[in-house]
């Protein structure tokens, strides 16, 4: 009896971690920013290069920041998303135009809509570096003291704004 | 015309080259960020370490790294820098933690289980061996066989 229970016990071991193991997205990094004041930034603005957004003045509101640039097609598919969301007033989403030109970034915005209130320029992508951004599209939920809260790794869908980052806004609003 | 071109293109001074760049500045930092990178993994093309990539991510961290090491900053601060930021997954080696005791320990833990599982088996084995006697007969049959086993030699 021993015989056959000893390897079929290590079998189902082995299925078990590789069910869990095969399935996770590796593309998916838990970022040690959540949790913790978000990054300081004071970058010049896209459409107005006179103007600087800081993220100081963004402080006493919950706000998104979403990571984007005319070159990255993930941005392309969140975008509806987004425009979605804007037309809801629900909460304002920050962009950051990542290591991208001016030109293309404006014509972007012209053709497939602007979602943004204000978009800041990254032009050497330094503030992605202090976020923590390894690919664009990347968007980060940010409370009312300036602490992360959440961070969403890829393009945005649907169904995770309505799962997971909205109730989030709503609940850190009403604090 | 031919001869006045051929006396032209041996004017010395009309084929200026410039000497090759050095690919630092500084080839003590330069061995330094190598030193790191190489400890770093790139995140984007996440089997890559930091000196590998060409990703456009690398090259930013590289310069990154290398403005680092132009401040004066120790191997460490620069490797918390990047762990604060990206996460214990930017380096190579795991670092010694609570969850990463499994990791560092599992294959220790394995060849333990693996030597008791064989010393067992062997002992039990050997249990299982029986002194058997031999009869006579059997003795002179052995010494024949092996006998004619030498002469087939």
């Amino acid at each position: 009896m021993n015989r056959f229970l000893i390897p079929f016990g290590v079998f189902v071991v082995v299925v078990g971690f590789l069910a869990v193991g095969l399935t996770l997205n590796p593309r998916e990094l838990p970022s040690p920013l959540v949790g913790r004041p978000a990054p300081d930034f004071s970058l010049p603005q896209l459409h107005d290069q006179g103007k600087v957004l800081s993220s100081n003045d963004l402080k006493g509101k919950v706000w998104l920041l979403n990571f984007w640039a005319s070159w990255c097609g993930g941005c392309k598919e969140e975008h509806p998303v987004l425009i979605h969301l804007a037309q809801s007033g629900e909460v304002p989403i920050y962009g950051m135009d990542y290591k991208d030109t001016r030109e293309e970034a404006l014509a972007w915005l012209k053709q497939w809509g602007n979602p943004y209130p204000i978009v800041a320029v990254d032009a050497l992508g330094r503030v992605g570096i202090n976020y923590g951004v390894y690919g664009v599209p990347e968007t980060y939920v940010i409370d009312k003291a300036g602490v992360i809260r959440y961070k969403q790794i890829g393009p945005l869908r649907e169904d995770i704004l309505q799962e997971k980052i909205l109730p989030l806004v709503r609940e850190l609003q009403n604090q | 015309m031919r001869w006045l071109l051929a006396i032209i293109l041996l004017i010395p001074g009309l084929a200026v080259a410039e000497e090759a760049k050095p690919l630092a500045d500084n080839p003590v930092a330069e061995a330094r960020l190598k030193a790191l990178a190489v400890e770093l993994r790139c995140l984007v093309c996440q089997n890559q370490t930091l000196a590998d990539s060409n990703a456009p991510l690398a090259e930013d961290l590289r310069r990154e790294v290398r403005e680092m090491i132009a401040k004066d900053m120790s191997d460490q601060e620069i490797i918390d820098f990047l762990v604060e930021r990206y996460g214990d997954f930017v380096l190579y080696r795991p670092r010694w933690k609570v969850s990463t005791t499994l990791l560092w320990l599992g294959p220790f833990l394995l060849l333990i289980a693996g030597a008791t599982a064989l010393v067992l088996a062997l002992r039990r084995r050997q249990k299982k061996l029986v002194d058997v006697a031999l009869s006579e007969e059997e003795r002179t049959r052995v010494a024949q066989l092996l006998s004619e086993g030498a002469n087939r030699l």
